[in-house]
């Protein structure tokens, strides 16, 4: 197809341009003609264009339009006429020379677009702070209303999502955590076995396990499954108008998607924790049985029971309900502010997933601050 | 204005079409061919599977049986090369404009020139302006983005990216859905002039009877699986058929019919894009 490529002859008779044109004028082959031909229309001078298009076999939009670019010198359109072509080829050549040009594209400043970037995120630091905390307080006020009048509460809603929550996370999170047990336990018979205090894994072991690593595994990876989903949900739903047809029927949206989501989260999550342990010490117990340091199952546990004090337990396990409700908020809180663009669908979602699994390292950390000066 | 000797062969020529999912038969032995430089109207029930065709004539779905023609080609003895030279000689108008969110309007109707050609982006900015400007839309419009558009200017929009590439076939689907009766009709004056100095062969599905009415020059009716009738709209009326009967015989078909001079009215503006004086 791509056959005879565009040719052309300009000459100037009087204040009168002629343009020859054979071959073929589209789109494909505009590209190749096109600095040679402003150059040459740049090069004469003259009032208007006769056009003689008869050699031409081939026209479109984009052939016309390099055409008409000898009657746009400036701002003002020149005349012109079609001397030899046909009737279909005056019309583009018509519609060609009508066209108006938008504003050209904003040449990128680097600087001053660093500092705009810059201020404009430092402005949005601030919104989405204010936000989320308008956000915690709506949800704690919604919560109790829920919790004091329990006619409210959604009950299939909150069971449909304990299973997605929580069932659905359990094979992911005993895996997990029974692979950081092994790994726990490998670094302490090495380093401890070297001592000769091989034994002292299983305490590490316990420790570690009960005390931090169960509680925040599980809740970074309900952070990063379950706080996208609610806000892929929820934003999704808003959307589609969703909510708005929800908010007009009267019903409350904080009802209906968030006190449901953080319920389910604050029932699952302690479950995944202990099922989180209890396979983390599993791993411990049987790498500390199979390499050489062949502690058995009995000596394990006994060691356990003698070194590993309950309150290790319990320091795990009060943090997960504040975890879970931090997730089940993000998530929430990300998917309500989702607007009309896919693109806003996205950077919640990625958002949703950073601060959920942020602020569960933060609380962590704050926990430790608080053991310690508890004495706990 | 492309090559004259394809000028009698169909752009598109569907025959023997089976389409199913699953055990649920969409289209059986079914037979439609567009000629060339008509606009086509694709009129049929909901859920009788209009877009199912306009996906399959535009090679989105593969039929279970059946072949397909382009230009007298099946698309399955077109080389790499000759298949996206055919994909770019169809421009397709999404019901929503399927505008890119994240692009402006100009950066929309770049997309397919900076993935099929070779040429620099200052001309490719002018060619994208001139569609901008074609399809009636103002040129401050070119640095917006669809989320800044109204519904008709979306479509407009649309128009404008799915004619990037000098297409010869426009499918449109619904392109007056959502637009108020004053947009709607001159997106139709719209396409009706576009066609005329373009050359191109349109098909539209639609519902909108005053479309169908004021542009078409044919119109096919998929009921019962098939094309049951393809042919102009006062010999379509007179189909016996009872969902052609009731569709054309209805209160709502017989309003659009009692402005007969919305034809003649609408031939004479259109007969060149917005503003593209005829005079010089």
């Amino acid at each position: 197809m791509l056959t005879a490529p565009a040719h052309y002859d300009l000459s100037v008779q009087g204040q009168r341009l002629r343009v020859t044109a054979r071959g073929v004028w589209t789109i494909e082959t505009a590209a190749s003609i096109n600095d040679a031909l402003e150059r040459d229309y740049g090069a004469v001078t003259y009032d208007s264009v006769d056009y003689h298009l008869d050699g031409v076999e081939d026209m479109d939009t984009a052939g016309a339009y390099l055409l008409t670019k000898a009657m746009r010198v400036g701002d003002d359109i020149k005349d012109w006429q079609l001397v030899g072509g046909t009737p279909a080829q005056k019309t583009l050549l018509s519609v060609a020379a009508d066209a108006q040009m938008g504003e050209p594209p904003m040449e990128p400043r680097q600087w001053y677009d660093i500092l705009d970037r810059l201020g404009r995120a430092t402005l949005r630091f601030w919104d989405e702070l204010y936000a989320t905390l308008a956000f915690v307080g709506q949800f704690f006020v919604m919560f109790f209303g829920v919790l004091l009048n329990p006619r409210r509460l959604r009950v299939k809603s909150i069971v449909a999502l304990m299973e997605e929550i929580g069932l659905d996370a359990a094979p992911i999170v005993a895996m997990l955590s029974f692979a950081i047990g092994a790994v726990i336990a490998y670094m302490g018979a090495n380093l401890l076995g070297a001592l000769g205090f091989s034994v002292f894994m299983v305490d590490l072991v316990g420790v570690a396990m009960l005390r931090e690593l169960a509680v925040v595994i599980t809740a970074i990876l309900i952070a990063g499954r379950s706080a996208s989903a609610f806000t892929a949900q929820i934003g999704a739903m808003k959307m589609r108008q969703e909510i708005d047809a929800m908010t007009v029927m009267g019903l409350d949206t904080f009802e209906t998607l968030v006190i449901p989501r953080a319920i389910a989260c604050l029932l699952t999550v302690p479950i995944l924790t202990f099922l989180a342990m209890m396979s983390g010490i599993l791993g411990g117990l049987i790498v500390a049985w199979a390499t050489p340091t062949q502690i058995s199952p009995a000596l394990f546990f006994s060691r356990l029971q003698e070194t590993v004090d309950l309150q290790h337990f319990w320091v795990g396990m009060v943090k997960a309900p504040f975890f879970a409700l931090v997730i089940a908020v993000v998530g929430c809180r990300q998917g309500l502010a989702v607007s009309g663009s896919v693109d806003s669908l996205g950077s919640r979602v990625t958002t949703s997933v950073v601060q959920a699994i942020f602020a569960v390292i933060l609380i962590d950390a704050m926990f430790a601050v608080l053991f310690y000066q508890l004495g706990v | 204005m492309k090559p004259v000797e394809s000028a009698d062969t169909s752009p598109i020529e569907a025959t023997g079409i089976l389409t199913q999912f699953g055990t649920n038969v969409i289209h059986k032995d079914l037979d439609f061919a567009i000629t060339r430089g008509e606009i086509a109207g694709l009129v049929g029930g909901s859920g009788s599977g209009k877009s199912v065709l306009m996906n399959t004539l535009l090679g989105l779905k593969v039929p279970e049986a059946g072949e397909i023609r382009y230009f007298g080609k099946r698309r399955s003895d077109l080389d790499p090369v000759e298949e996206m030279r055919l994909k770019n000689e169809m421009g397709v108008l999404f019901q929503g404009g399927a505008l890119f969110s994240s692009l402006t309007v100009r950066q929309n109707i770049m997309v397919p020139m900076i993935e099929h050609l070779d040429m620099s982006k200052a001309l490719m900015c002018e060619l994208a302006d001139m569609k901008i400007h074609m399809v009636g839309l103002p040129p401050e419009s070119a640095v917006l983005y669809p989320s800044d558009l109204s519904g008709g200017m979306k479509k407009r929009a649309g128009l404008a990216r799915s004619l990037a590439l000098d297409p010869q076939i426009l499918f449109l689907d619904e392109p007056t859905a959502g637009l108020d009766p004053i947009g709607a009709h001159a997106f139709d004056t719209l396409i009706l002039s576009l066609r005329d100095a373009l050359d191109l062969t349109v098909l539209m599905v639609t519902h909108d009877l005053d479309s169908l009415y004021a542009i078409c020059d044919r119109v096919a009716v998929l009921v019962d699986k098939r094309i049951a009738v393809y042919d102009r709209l006062d010999v379509v009326e007179q189909y016996d058929h009872a969902w052609v009967k009731e569709y054309f015989g209805g209160p709502r078909s017989r309003a659009a019919l009692s402005t007969p001079g919305q034809k003649v009215a609408t031939k004479q503006k259109g007969a060149t894009p917005r503003g593209a004086t005829a005079g010089h």
